[in-house]
């Protein structure tokens, strides 16, 4: 242990000391009565603040940058609204194990309680959507929270964590220790996965005939991608991913199928039914993923792999459970199967069963038709993107449509709010993950819908010089909720139409960014080069057709057999 | 707190070791609501460790459901241990306060006869009451409590189960 160092200071001094030492680079936040104090000991931090237009964003952002830079994004926001403005991207960090730090500044102690102007109970209103919420009550108390609050946001599987600080005790001047090392006795993650049970998975995957690896958001949370390629490629399985998983395998693999699900590519949804032995990494079986949990894997053997021992059993009961850290449990499997695997079994009917699926579905599932489409749009932004960009989406059609027609091929690259699918996340979420990867174009693949919830991170864009570009697929619709409409409620359309409002190209323009208009393949080819090149922001508003449908489209509370394949 | 579902469910005692500081009893029954688990009933003291409190839920869950509500105690932060304990190996009481009404001596000296048996204390009688002290197992105050409901209960207060798993 090194020498703790002591000094005096007040507690906002404090906080930023200890979030340098955590390394902390950017935070993303907007001011306020009760944190005050913070925001002028922010004047003299080593970190960079970003201010942001509105608190939601503020939380997205640090999201994104957590997904991109695998370590936790720092947010802040004043009491009451500016605390309870940021709860939607908590709870969305929360949905998808992203490990965000939520600084809210709180009414004084003596006035906590009392109903005072901007108070909020957010310990109270935060505990359902974050793994833990801090209220230090003096100013010493900081240093070990921040430390604790890092550790639990980063370490097992990872999460939000709040730290609540009233308004006195970020001014209350004292002497101040920081802790190196710091212990919290209700908190043990399980890192190293149980021996016995990786060689009993290691022993079922030899002796199927037809295993499938779903890989989940988890591989990339671990940063698997490797041990995942290799272990693919060892026992010669078939790798499909869920939702949250999509990018944790390069889609352009020749192993690689694709994500499942409710949108999920039709030959990973056929393929995954035909396996006897399904591997899942790091993923929790979702309904969105698995359609109705008690159809899903019956008759074949289920090995699950998570970091989350309540993982185990929650939605789907399985043969092997491993809990651990995916990259050392994969690790571990990868040794043990190449001291068995000599000669990679390349040719076998499985595998041609594969081939068949995707050859059946390639003819199958037909394209809209019109010359401009969803589909059509996202395969021109896979063929000009460098591979090594990153891609987020809004929530709805778009990002069904992203998760269906734009092959992730680098690892790690890709990301989406697919827990809590909350409209608003890609964009600012995207500005964080330009801030953590200012090197790599950053794409958001939204719905005018969902962007137009947070479009007002374009000043931040515009002003923090972090130029992401906005690929707009504008239908003039809440596209999902109309599809749903007209699927299931016989065209009754309720709720849905945008009317033209606003112009986006002109948004783009009111905030300093570029803004262009694309109505036809012609038109998104150079709109799209020339958002490539743009210094700042671009807004590519493309206008697609109002009935073009996601397909294809496993209904909710239906297995994944009975997915309409639209065609 | 009563279960609306007519199927009687297995009744458990999870045992929980616990940080001794604010906002704790809220998380944890905070996560029972979250999932819709009834608590039958909870329990909370300071153990010789000043700083760790010991809470004793009973509920009424099927075995399923058990080992996921166990997980996700589990994770709460402020949970430093929790089992399951398996109720023919473990000490278990709760006590129960309950105010009979009691017309006439006839009643009085029944009730108090019936507390007798029950080893309840009579704790105080009125002109028109008796209040008993039953300690036992919820099993044992039920007993208790469905014998003297011939005369009226006009209060009853119940404390809740305490458990420890028994010696090696």
């Amino acid at each position: 242990m090194n020498n703790p160092t002591m000094s005096e200071m007040s507690g906002a001094k404090a906080l930023m000391y200890s979030l340098e030492k955590e390394g902390v680079d950017v935070v993303f936040g907007l001011p306020g009565g009760a944190n005050l104090p913070i925001y002028d000991a922010l004047v003299d931090a080593k970190f960079r603040h970003i201010l942001v237009r509105h608190e939601q964003s503020a939380a997205h952002m640090a999201d994104g940058y957590a997904r991109i830079k695998r370590k936790a994004g720092v947010c802040l926001a004043t009491s009451g609204p500016g605390a309870t403005n940021l709860i939607t991207g908590i709870a969305t960090a929360y949905a998808d194990s992203s490990p965000v730090i939520a600084i809210t500044g709180q009414v004084p102690l003596n006035m906590i309680g009392k109903d005072a102007f901007q108070e909020t109970d957010i310990i109270g209103v935060a505990n359902p959507c974050t793994k833990y919420a801090f209220q230090p009550r003096c100013a010493p108390e900081i240093p070990e929270v921040v430390k604790k609050s890092f550790y639990i946001a980063e370490s097992g599987r990872p999460g939000p964590v709040l730290i609540d600080i009233p308004k006195d005790v970020q001014q209350d001047v004292t002497e101040i220790l920081f802790p190196d090392l710091i212990k919290v006795r209700g908190y043990k993650p399980i890192v190293d996965p149980d021996l016995s049970n990786v060689g009993k998975a290691v022993e079922l995957l030899l002796s199927s005939e037809r295993p499938i690896i779903m890989a989940g958001g988890g591989v990339i949370l671990s940063g698997a991608f490797s041990e995942l390629q290799a272990i693919a490629e060892l026992i010669m399985a078939p790798v499909v991913t869920t939702f949250k998983g999509k990018g944790a395998f390069p889609e352009n693999h020749p192993l690689a199928m694709g994500p499942i699900g409710m949108h999920g590519h039709a030959e990973a949804n056929r393929i995954i039914l035909e396996a006897d032995c399904i591997l899942a990494v790091g993923a929790r079986f979702s309904d969105r993923s698995v359609g109705r949990f008690d159809e899903f894997g019956k008759g074949m053997n289920i090995i699950h792999l998570d970091i989350d021992p309540a993982e185990i059993g929650k939605n789907k009961s399985v043969d092997i459970a491993i809990v651990g850290d995916v990259k050392s449990a994969l690790r571990t499997m990868v040794k043990m199967l190449s001291k068995t695997i000599t000669k990679k079994n390349t040719e076998n009917p499985w595998l041609r069963r594969r081939k068949e699926l995707i050859e059946y579905f390639s003819e199958n599932i037909k394209d809209y038709p019109r010359e401009l489409t969803a589909r059509k749009a996202l395969k021109k932004l896979r063929e000009l993107l460098p591979p090594e960009s990153i891609v987020t989406t809004e929530v709805g059609q778009c990002q069904m449509w992203t998760s269906l027609h734009f092959d992730v091929i680098s690892p790690g690259t890709f990301f989406s709010s697919t827990g809590l699918g909350t409209m608003g996340f890609g964009f600012p979420a995207s500005i964080g993950a330009k801030a953590a990867r200012p090197d790599v174009h950053v794409v958001d693949v939204a719905g005018d819908g969902s962007f137009n919830m947070t479009e007002n991170s374009l000043a931040v864009s515009v002003l923090e010089n972090l130029p992401v570009i906005v690929f707009l697929l504008n239908n003039d619709m809440l596209g999902m909720v109309a599809q749903w409409q007209r699927t299931f409620y016989d065209r009754r359309y309720m709720g849905v139409h945008q009317k033209s409002c606003p112009d986006y190209v002109k948004i783009a323009e009111a905030y300093g960014a570029n803004g262009i208009k694309a109505q036809s393949m012609d038109e998104l080819e150079k709109a799209i080069k020339n958002a490539l090149k743009s210094e700042v922001a671009t807004v590519i508003d493309l206008t697609i057709d109002p009935e073009e449908d996601v397909y294809p489209f496993v209904a909710p509370g239906t297995g994944l057999k009975d997915m309409i394949t639209g065609a | 707190m009563s279960s609306k579902e007519n199927k009687p469910k297995p009744f458990y005692i999870i045992s929980s070791l616990v940080e001794n500081k604010p906002g704790v009893l809220f998380r944890i029954t905070n996560l029972f609501r979250a999932r819709n688990f009834n608590i039958e009933s909870i329990t909370v003291g300071i153990t010789e460790k000043p700083d760790l409190s010991r809470m004793t839920i009973t509920t009424r869950i099927d075995e399923a459901i058990l080992d996921q509500l166990v997980k996700q105690l589990r994770k709460l932060i402020d949970i430093v241990e929790v089992e399951i304990l398996d109720v023919n190996n473990t000490v278990y009481r709760e006590l129960a306060l309950i105010k009979i009404k009691a017309k006439d001596f006839t009643n009085r000296n029944e009730i108090i006869n019936f507390a007798n048996v029950f080893r309840a204390n009579i704790l105080d009688i009125g002109i028109e009451s008796v209040t008993v002290e039953v300690i036992g197992t919820p099993d044992k105050i039920d007993a208790f409590k469905n014998l003297i409901l011939q005369y009226d209960i006009v209060e009853m207060a119940r404390t809740g189960v305490s458990a420890l798993q028994r010696g090696e």
